[in-house]
């Protein structure tokens, strides 16, 4: 008898410093139950390319700050069920949108001509151009869940994850109603 | 002073007409959630977090500045008042720059508690990324207008404890701002005392000492209610700034 298809997972690093990536890592033991509940078909962790269809639950963590991302997120929105928000910059922008306040062309020449060690060179081609502003996820396309925190806690993560893994929406107790 | 008889979400309440609805509720262990609302200053009505609702009028009223009446029924925990407080919040959120990870009262911040009290997962309003000023020409104390929620707790405590006057807020609508003086850096101002005070009722990191960096600083303002009952009544509570 064939066994019940484990419900496909994925994870997305978008603007964020991968803090949330290493929370997710801090499941610990708990990781190597995860590996028999699911298959885990996209995430920086295992670097596969291409987003794969049929992804049951993605967290997707970072704000939406380059024109890459933006594409990623409507890729993620249409080959998904269950879209999660994966920290305080997905959820608000937060560090990332700190970059708000100025102009791209502000930052492009404060970061590759004033500050950079090698002479000047504002990158045109390999790295994505910045949107205007770093925004947050359900800005760009519509989420089913939030996790909170900066970075969201192993155990915030963990129920999280549980809860989707049953097909559940997860109402996060407000325990876990953090920013920070 | 006659005694009024009222309800507040059906339990029975009593207090004095001076007294507001507010501090009648919280002498009720009834909790209302308020934001510019601080004991020691006056009231102002100006977060909207208080509103009521009152039987007889359709108007929501605040309970920090409104008085109650004999057998006035009062209604502070609604599903219409719980889903304005939330939009308040969310509002409050989407006007500034609030990045509770790299702020200095992090887990020491009255907008943030206020967001986990009205169960805000995500802010439905369009953050505006506002571009506001910090003015760290001070030399003990910065304001950072990213984070000011125009509570104006700041002003009030200004003119009404120290006397000094330095703050007001200048320009209209969403462009309003805390000004010190008449519209000038902080540091040259002459009205100025240093006292502190402003940065101490501030309930968010607007205004903060130089120094502290992310989650490090509380705010104590048991020092408050001291001056002020000293003031007002003689009475020098020093166990409450003790406790603080």
């Amino acid at each position: 008898m064939a066994a019940t298809p484990k419900p496909r997972v994925a994870t997305v690093w978008l603007g964020g410093c991968s803090g949330c990536h290493m929370s997710f890592l801090d499941l610990d033991e708990r990781l190597i139950e995860l590996a028999d509940r699911m298959d885990l078909v996209f995430t920086p962790i295992a670097d596969v390319k291409t987003y794969p269809a049929n992804v049951d639950v993605v967290l997707v963590e970072g704000a939406v700050s380059t024109e890459e991302h933006l594409h990623m997120a409507q890729l993620i929105r249409k080959r998904t069920r269950f879209v999660v928000s994966f920290g305080d910059c997905a959820t608000t922008g937060n560090v990332t949108a700190l970059r708000n306040r100025f102009s791209v062309d502000e930052l492009l020449r404060r970061s590759y001509h004033e500050l950079a060690p090698g002479g000047p060179a504002t990158p045109s081609k390999i790295i994505s151009p910045l949107t205007l502003k770093a925004r947050p996820l359900h800005e760009v396309i519509p989420v089913d869940a939030f996790l909170h925190g900066c970075p969201p806690t192993a155990d915030q993560i963990w129920f999280a994850v549980d809860n989707l893994l049953q097909g559940k929406i997860p109402e996060l107790p407000n325990v876990y109603l953090r920013y920070g | 002073m006659p005694v009024i008889t009222f309800t507040i979400n059906g339990v029975p309440v009593s207090g004095q007409q001076s007294e507001s609805i507010l501090e009648i509720a919280r002498q009720h262990d009834i909790r209302i959630p308020t934001l510019c609302h601080l004991d020691g200053l006056s009231d102002v009505g100006a977060c909207r977090l208080c509103l009521m609702e009152i039987e007889g009028t359709s108007k929501l009223l605040p309970a920090c500045s409104t008085y109650p009446s004999e057998n006035m029924v009062v209604r502070t925990d609604t599903d219409k008042l719980k889903r304005y407080r939330r939009t308040i919040i969310e509002l409050l959120a989407a006007e500034g720059n609030h990045q509770c990870a790299v702020c200095v009262v992090n887990n020491n911040c009255e907008l943030q508690n206020l967001a986990y009290e009205v169960g805000l997962e995500h802010v439905r309003a369009q953050y505006l990324f506002p571009k506001k000023e910090l003015d760290a020409t001070h030399p003990d104390y910065i304001i950072d207008r990213n984070r000011c929620v125009l509570c104006t707790r700041c002003v009030r405590v200004c003119h009404e404890v120290e006397g000094a006057h330095v703050w007001d807020i200048a320009n209209r609508g969403i462009n309003c701002e805390i000004v010190a003086d008449m519209n000038q850096p902080w540091g040259t101002s002459e009205s100025c005392t240093s006292c502190g005070k402003c940065v101490l009722v501030c309930p968010v990191g607007a205004l903060i000492e130089k120094g502290a960096t992310v989650s490090e600083m509380e705010k104590h303002r048991a020092f408050l209610p001291y001056i002020m009952t000293a003031r007002t009544k003689q009475e020098w509570i020093a166990r409450a700034i003790e406790e603080d």
